[in-house]
């Protein structure tokens, strides 16, 4: 039942759950996330790499395109962005897209 | 509950994950923003009896509260001005036979809705009526691990029963839970199987909240006040498991200020980052702050808005910041690091909310107080004055006799 406990990889696909929402706060002119009794305030970097996590895209792509946009090594994006996910996973506020195929 | 939305978060993201708890990044300088969370207690009328009830003792009369309409339109005064969440609570929001449209109001206007919940009322059908209407996330109160101990604390028959029923159809619905535990003398024993119950019903967070001490608690004081080594053991506990369980459950801890040598940031400070909204109307600082007495609170009936109440209201203006502060605050290098601990304790303990808060071991009154919770704590009165309308109601004392013998 639960989402947690999720290994971010490249070939993850992963996306806010339903009670995590990425939302520009008109107020205070900032991105937030919105979760349980929190408001989350993502960097500009956190900002894109969440707009690419839509259960569709895997880790992978998203690291192949951010690297080809900043003409960064692919190898460093990759660490960043996995780890980056991965914390968020491990608070509770990414999930995975459900498997089609095992 | 209010203490973790108020800032003191142990949950702080660190800096290299992109991500800052934003009630953080605010600098001291800044004016007084309007809140990112909003606690609105619809509601004082409850199915639960617990003796350390939040709510004041002068409870507000279903007669009193804002009708569904008047709700609705603070809700859509909150989004407009800013607020992000809002914190469904009570009393029980669910005693509330409006509470599914209140809900979808909140998500109507944009506003991020989470439900404080004793769990007692809810069927299934009105849980996923509330997930249907846009609710996020549900926070369940548990008065402990079994009923022996927690429906005794409740005051209400087969109530822990069925709070884990709900907890389960919470998750069942794929909405993350937070499972709230208040701690006091006669329940910190089964910290431990807290925790472990929390893992079980697949709770997201944790909140082990020791009881804090004004309105009913402090009337309920002698009854409920840990020992020393209670609380040693339990801070123990709790850092084992959140060492442990990283990953599976978050866990908060509020630490009781009996106890320490320094007061908490009550409410972030008076008037900085937090106001609540009570069943009546009034737009409090705190939710206890109605205990204070002489203090004008003004309501979301009257001719000014929220923004203006929240801005001018002598209510709010008269604890913020640190012009008000008397010594040992006021030349205290901790002063905007505390805010002078909790006025609603210092009106409780010494008469006066503009006093330093007992709490602080720098306050005078600091150690006459704490000597005598103490001894309170080490002391054999067991027996629970319950919160009700009626100005609470003394627990039976064969019951008592039963529990001491056991």
């Amino acid at each position: 039942m639960a989402s947690r406990n999720i290994n971010v990889s490249e070939t993850s696909r992963p996306k806010l759950p339903r009670h995590a929402k990425l939302k520009f706060d008109e107020t205070r002119q900032v991105w937030v996330i919105l979760a349980p009794e929190r408001v989350l305030a993502p960097d500009e970097i956190a900002v894109e790499v969440l707009h690419l996590c839509d259960g569709v895209r895997s880790v992978a792509q998203m690291v192949d395109q951010l690297a080809e946009k900043y003409a960064a090594p692919r190898e460093a994006i990759a660490t960043d962005v996995i780890a980056m996910l991965q914390d968020l996973a491990d608070k509770g506020f990414l999930t995975e897209a459900r498997e089609s195929t095992a | 509950m209010s203490d973790t939305l108020a800032g003191n978060k142990t949950t702080t993201a660190g800096p290299t994950d992109g991500l800052a708890v934003l009630e953080q990044t605010r600098s001291a300088a800044e004016t007084y923003g309007i809140p990112l969370a909003v606690l609105l207690e619809i509601t004082h009328r409850c199915p639960l009896q617990c003796p350390y009830c939040s709510n004041p003792v002068e409870l507000d009369r279903g007669s009193t509260e804002l009708t569904t309409d008047e709700w609705k339109k603070v809700l859509s005064e909150l989004a407009e001005l800013g607020v992000l969440q809002v914190h469904f609570s009570g009393g029980e929001p669910t005693a509330r036979k409006d509470i599914v449209e209140l809900v979808q109001h909140a998500t109507d206007v944009g506003l991020y809705s989470n439900l404080i919940t004793s769990a007692v009322l809810l069927t299934k059908d009105k849980l996923s009526a509330l997930a249907d209407a846009g609710l996020s996330h549900v926070q369940i109160s548990f008065q402990g691990n079994e009923p022996l101990v927690a429906d005794r604390v409740a005051g209400l028959k087969d109530a822990h029963r069925k709070k884990l029923e709900v907890a389960k159809w919470t998750r069942e619905l794929d909405m993350p839970l937070t499972v709230n535990a208040v701690m006091h003398r006669q329940n910190l024993h089964q910290l431990p199987d807290i925790i472990q119950m929390a893992v079980d019903l697949d709770a997201d967070r944790l909140e082990v909240a020791n009881v804090q001490y004004y309105g009913w608690a402090l009337k309920n004081r002698a009854a409920l006040m840990p020992t020393v080594e209670q609380i040693e053991e339990t801070s123990r506990i709790v850092e084992e498991a959140q060492a442990r369980l990283k990953g599976t459950l978050a866990i908060d801890y509020v630490v009781p200020d009996y106890y320490a040598l320094r007061p908490k940031k009550c409410m972030g400070g008076w008037g900085r980052q937090f106001f609540n909204i009570s069943p009546a109307g009034k737009v409090l600082p705190c939710h206890a702050a109605e205990s204070i007495t002489g203090l004008e609170f003004e309501s979301v009936r009257s001719n000014h808005s929220i923004a203006w109440i929240w801005q001018n209201s002598e209510a709010f203006n008269r604890y913020r910041g640190t012009g008000w502060m008397p010594e040992p605050c006021k030349s205290c290098e901790f002063r905007e690091v505390d805010y002078g601990g909790c006025r609603c304790q210092a009106f409780a303990l010494t008469g006066d909310a503009g006093n330093t808060d007992p709490a602080c071991a720098l306050s005078p009154r600091h150690e006459e107080i704490f000597k005598q919770a103490e001894q309170e704590s080490a002391g054999s009165q067991n027996r629970f004055l319950y919160r009700n309308f009626a100005g609470g109601t003394l627990e039976a004392d064969e019951r008592q006799d039963k529990h001491d013998g056991s």
